[in-house]
């Protein structure tokens, strides 16, 4: 491996290759694709939150002047779902709808308007059941049927009970136990861009042009719900205004706009509208926590025990994962010899939840830092030095089977504390400072079905055209594009703007399971590595070759490949090998996580490592809370592209501060709160702090140039650290996010009144938890690497 | 069934050019420059007036084009973001943009650039707060607004 002062492009703080197209509004989104006679698509919603489906009556509809195709559930009658385990949606209903949103019927017609006005002519008659709201509801048995008949008991969708080691032993031997319970409200993703696409038939053959993450998997949600195979679809993803893991499932109007552009010959577009995105969804699950741990008289952790019940919402998309997700990571920033988790996900009448940055770990990220902080109160401890004794090493095995590598959990600790003068803090009225840490994957160690195929490959070709790469990998707005550009162009001795980029394309690039779990970086970015370093030796090799010296001596830097400039020795290699056409995969390696039934969810081929400092100011009277700045540290293993780096820290930032503070996707009564951007509060200009961004490169083995992932980590700090400084300025716990101004008000309030000054949930519900799957934890020749 | 309801005569100036068009009274100024004129820079993020995606230079001021109508902007001059470079040469926001990493995916980019140009115009040298005020309007779901910022101030550098 170069060392950092070898390294030509890797590292700066470069423009994004795409900058230039993205400031001139040259860049056509999904929504900006205009084809020759192309219908405007919508589709009808329920607008009950759980209901039978008498009839659909699309007569009116059709006869409408302008309206050329009516689709229901009966022209798509094939279930789909991201997740094997739980195919359980149909593009559209036609038995029963399950949550307000719920897609029953489509329009393709001339224009918007009409496809509206024909939406609003269909009569669909519905028997309304009764809707269930809650995780408590869902467990208990329904009144009507339950939501899905594939699961159960009452409403569960999933259950999973895994133990590490002995935990009843850890107990016994601990000198304190504590235990907390902890909910997190769930939220949207939010993107600016509405999703959208567009589907063309040209010859048989359908192309769809979708703002989605992954065209991987719509490409195979395509196939089955069509009946088509493979070879006759094309799935490409649109230049992208923004995922956060929204846009990771297959959609309705996705298949709607297929079935209808082969159904009428024409080209169709779908865009919805911002009130639909809210009830697509597929965000942040509502997930309630309890959590127990013993310490012994220095605070080491002897065991833990950790339950989960997420609200899943009304479909499964990627609830097997996301149960498991927020049992699986707990494991990664601390060692704990013993560990039992028991997580429940049920399904409720309400739009879908999904992955969202983080997915399924910023909810226990959340419980685990706080109850860690309240532990260390209770032992007297600094929540800090608690933390630190008990901080994985790196190189070593987790109890649950987990291969930790490089790990910068201490650094980036001792950098924010220092930078932000935590530990010297002075202590004014309403003023307060708080501390959490976490980690996160550098993209799943499994794909969501099973297969055999590399997780990522690509294509480079060098040529007269110059330098084109061909990866699967989907520029969502963190920088996929910049980073594939910065490796080839390392290895090429060129700039990033000398690499034209085809991404993202199911017909013409090679597998590359998309832009979800932090995996591009790592994984896309080592196949683009690989792929670069080969046609790096093919050029090196002609030239020296001619040149009568040894590969060695031949410097690739600057547009140049020895005494050649990059094009001449281009042409040289070509007359010379013919072609030049050069392949890289990745497939993470083998043993980096454990044998067990639900071992497929947290194994990663590394972990990035967050740390963060909150400094707050909150309003006694009115409960508002000033976010004054934030530190945040973050082991990246390598910055690629300085710029990026910092850009996806601070976006990491602003939205986990969003969560902690006032984004919620709720609701009253069955009906979503705030579907709509003015209700669904985010953070404006005027609420975001400063932050001051840390990057900490522990130069990871298996990352490209050591790189690591810096999308989703970066958030998952800050939720716990907002709750701490809170507690730090006012003495009170909210054991509930978002902390809006009432729970604030309402908790200090109660102390005022004598009670116990913490505002949270009371209890956790009565679960029938399967028996426990007991996994012996790695023995001690293993759990050091 | 949609009431025909008659088109009605649109004189504007875009982006430099006079023009004059058919539009359906009830439509947006952000559908006329989209669909009629296929301007596609100008983005939507809500259509409702919330999130600023939509932002265009109004005679020169920001303005939300998903809340204009045509009668509203008759005879008016427009700027999208495709009218702000000269030619190839990028304006100095948009350069500033650029290089401070001022956007990831870029859409609320041509609202935020708009506003951050008018802002610029009407006061060449504003404080951080100043900035931030300007463009409370304008969401981002990318950058937490921090290289937003840096862009702004050194577009003001580059323009003095
Ligand atoms: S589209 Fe105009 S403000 Fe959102
Ligand atoms: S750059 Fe994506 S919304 Fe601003």
């Amino acid at each position: 491996m170069r060392r950092a002062g070898e390294l030509h492009v890797v590292g700066r703080a470069l423009p994004r290759v795409e900058a230039a197209a993205k400031v001139t509004g040259s860049i056509a989104y999904a929504d900006d694709i205009e084809l020759p006679g192309m219908l405007s698509c919508k589709l009808l919603r329920s607008h009950h939150a759980y209901a039978r489906i008498i009839s659909v009556d699309t007569s009116a509809a059709r006869a409408m002047p302008g309206v050329v195709a009516v689709i229901t559930g009966h022209d798509l009658p094939v279930k789909y779902g991201i997740m094997p385990t739980c195919e359980d949606e149909l593009a559209l209903e036609h038995e029963k709808v399950r949550f307000v949103g719920d897609p029953v019927a489509a329009v393709a017609a001339v224009n918007e308007e009409t496809a509206l006005a024909a939406c609003r002519a269909i009569r669909v008659d519905y028997e309304p059941l009764e809707a269930v709201g809650s995780i408590e509801q869902a467990l208990v048995p329904p009144d009507d049927e339950p939501i899905h008949d594939y699961a159960g008991p009452a409403n569960v969708h999933r259950l999973a009970a895994l133990e590490f080691g002995d935990v009843d032993a850890g107990f016994a031997k601990a000198a304190h136990v504590r235990e907390d319970v902890f909910f997190f409200e769930g939220n949207t993703h939010l993107p600016m861009e509405q999703h959208s696409a567009t589907a063309q038939v040209v010859g048989g053959k359908v192309t769809l042009w979708s703002s989605t993450q992954d065209p991987h998997y719509v490409h195979r949600a395509l196939s089955k719900v069509l009946g088509l195979p493979m070879g006759e679809l094309r799935v490409v993803a649109a230049p992208h205004g923004g995922g956060f893991g929204g846009k990771c499932d297959p959609f309705s109007h996705e298949i709607a706009v297929c079935k209808l552009a082969l159904m009428t010959g024409r080209p169709v577009k779908c865009t919805l509208t911002r009130e639909e995105v809210f009830y697509t969804h597929r965000g942040r699950h509502p997930v309630l926590m309890w959590v127990r741990t013993g310490v012994d008289d220095d605070g080491r952790i002897l065991a833990m025990h950790f339950r989960s019940a997420l609200d899943g919402g009304a479909y499964g998309s990627y609830g097997p994962a996301s149960t498991l997700y927020t049992g699986a990571l707990q494991t990664t920033t601390y060692a704990i010899p013993a560990y039992r988790f028991e997580g429940v996900r049920v399904f409720t009448n309400k739009a879908p939840c999904g992955p969202k940055r983080g997915h399924g770990t910023p909810q226990p990220r959340f419980a685990l830092e706080v109850h860690l902080d309240k532990l260390a109160g209770e032992l007297g401890l600094d929540p800090v030095e608690l933390r630190r004794r008990n901080y994985v090493k790196p190189f070593t095995r987790t109890v649950n089977w987990l291969r930790i590598t490089s790990c910068g959990l201490s650094e980036v600790t001792d950098r924010v504390l220092e930078a932000s003068g935590y530990e010297q803090r002075l202590r004014r009225p309403g003023h307060g400072m708080g501390f959490a840490v976490s980690s996160y994957m550098c993209g799943a160690g499994l794909p969501i079905y099973w297969n055999r195929l590399p997780h990522s490959e690509c294509v480079l070709n060098v040529g007269r055209g110059g330098v084109t790469l061909l990866s699967g990998a989907t520029e969502i707005g963190q920088g996929s594009d910049t980073v594939l550009a910065t490796i080839v162009a390392e290895e090429l001795g060129l700039g990033p703007g000398d690499i034209r980029l085809v991404t993202g394309d199911t017909g013409l690039t090679p597998v590359d399971l998309g832009s979800y779990s932090s995996r591009v970086t790592f994984m896309a970015g080592n196949a683009a590595r690989e792929a670069g370093a080969k046609m790096r030796a093919l050029l090196v090799k002609a030239v020296a070759e001619k040149e009568g010296c040894a590969a060695g001596e031949v410097r690739v830097a600057g547009g140049r490949i020895g005494v050649m400039s990059f094009e001449e020795a281009a042409l040289l290699a070509e007359e010379r090998f013919g072609t030049l056409s050069t392949r890289g995969s990745y497939t993470p390696p083998e043993g980096i996580g454990g044998r067990y039934k639900g071992a497929g969810v947290g194994p990663s081929p590394a972990y990035s490592y967050s740390a963060a400092v909150v400094d707050l100011d909150a309003d006694e009277r009115s409960g508002e809370i000033r976010v004054n700045k934030v530190w945040l540290g973050h082991d990246i293993g390598r910055s690629i592209n300085e710029l990026a780096a910092r850009g996806q820290v601070e976006g990491g930032v602003y939205m986990g501060l969003g969560e902690a503070l006032m984004e919620a996707q709720a609701y009253r009564d069955g009906l979503l709160r705030q579907p709509s951007m003015l209700d669904y509060k985010s953070l404006t200009f005027l609420d975001m702090p400063e932050v001051e961004t840390i990057l900490v490169e522990t130069v990871d083995p298996e990352g490209p140039y050591g790189a690591k992932e810096v999308g989703q980590g970066p958030l998952l700090p800050v939720i716990p650290a907002v709750v701490s400084a809170l507690h730090d300025a006012l003495g009170v716990w909210v054991d509930e996010v978002p902390i809006t101004p009432d729970k604030v008000v309402r908790v200090l309030s109660a102390r005022s009144k004598g009670k116990e000054p913490r505002y949270g949930p009371k209890g956790f519900p009565e679960v029938p938890y399967p028996a426990l799957v007991k996994v012996a934890p790695p023995d001690a020749a293993t759990a050091s690497l | 069934m949609p009431r025909p309801i008659g088109r009605e005569l649109l004189r504007v100036q875009v982006n430099g050019e006079e023009r004059e068009l058919l539009v359906r009274p009830y439509a947006t100024l952000l559908e006329v420059l989209r669909e009629e004129l296929r301007l596609s820079g100008t983005k939507h993020g809500c259509e409702l007036g919330e999130c600023g995606a939509c932002t265009v230079l109004v005679d020169g001021l920001p303005q939300l084009s998903c809340l204009l109508l045509p009668a509203q902007v008759e005879g008016a001059a427009i700027t999208t973001i495709e009218g702000l470079a000269d030619g190839a040469a990028l304006h100095a926001v948009q350069r500033a943009f650029v290089e401070r990493g001022g956007l990831q995916c870029g859409y609320c980019t041509p609202g935020m650039v708009l506003a951050a140009k008018a802002l610029l115009d009407a006061n060449p040298t504003p404080t951080r707060q100043e900035i931030k005020e300007a463009l409370a309007g304008n969401l981002c779901r990318c950058t937490g607004y921090a290289s937003i910022l840096d862009a702004v101030e050194e577009a003001a550098r580059l323009l003095s």
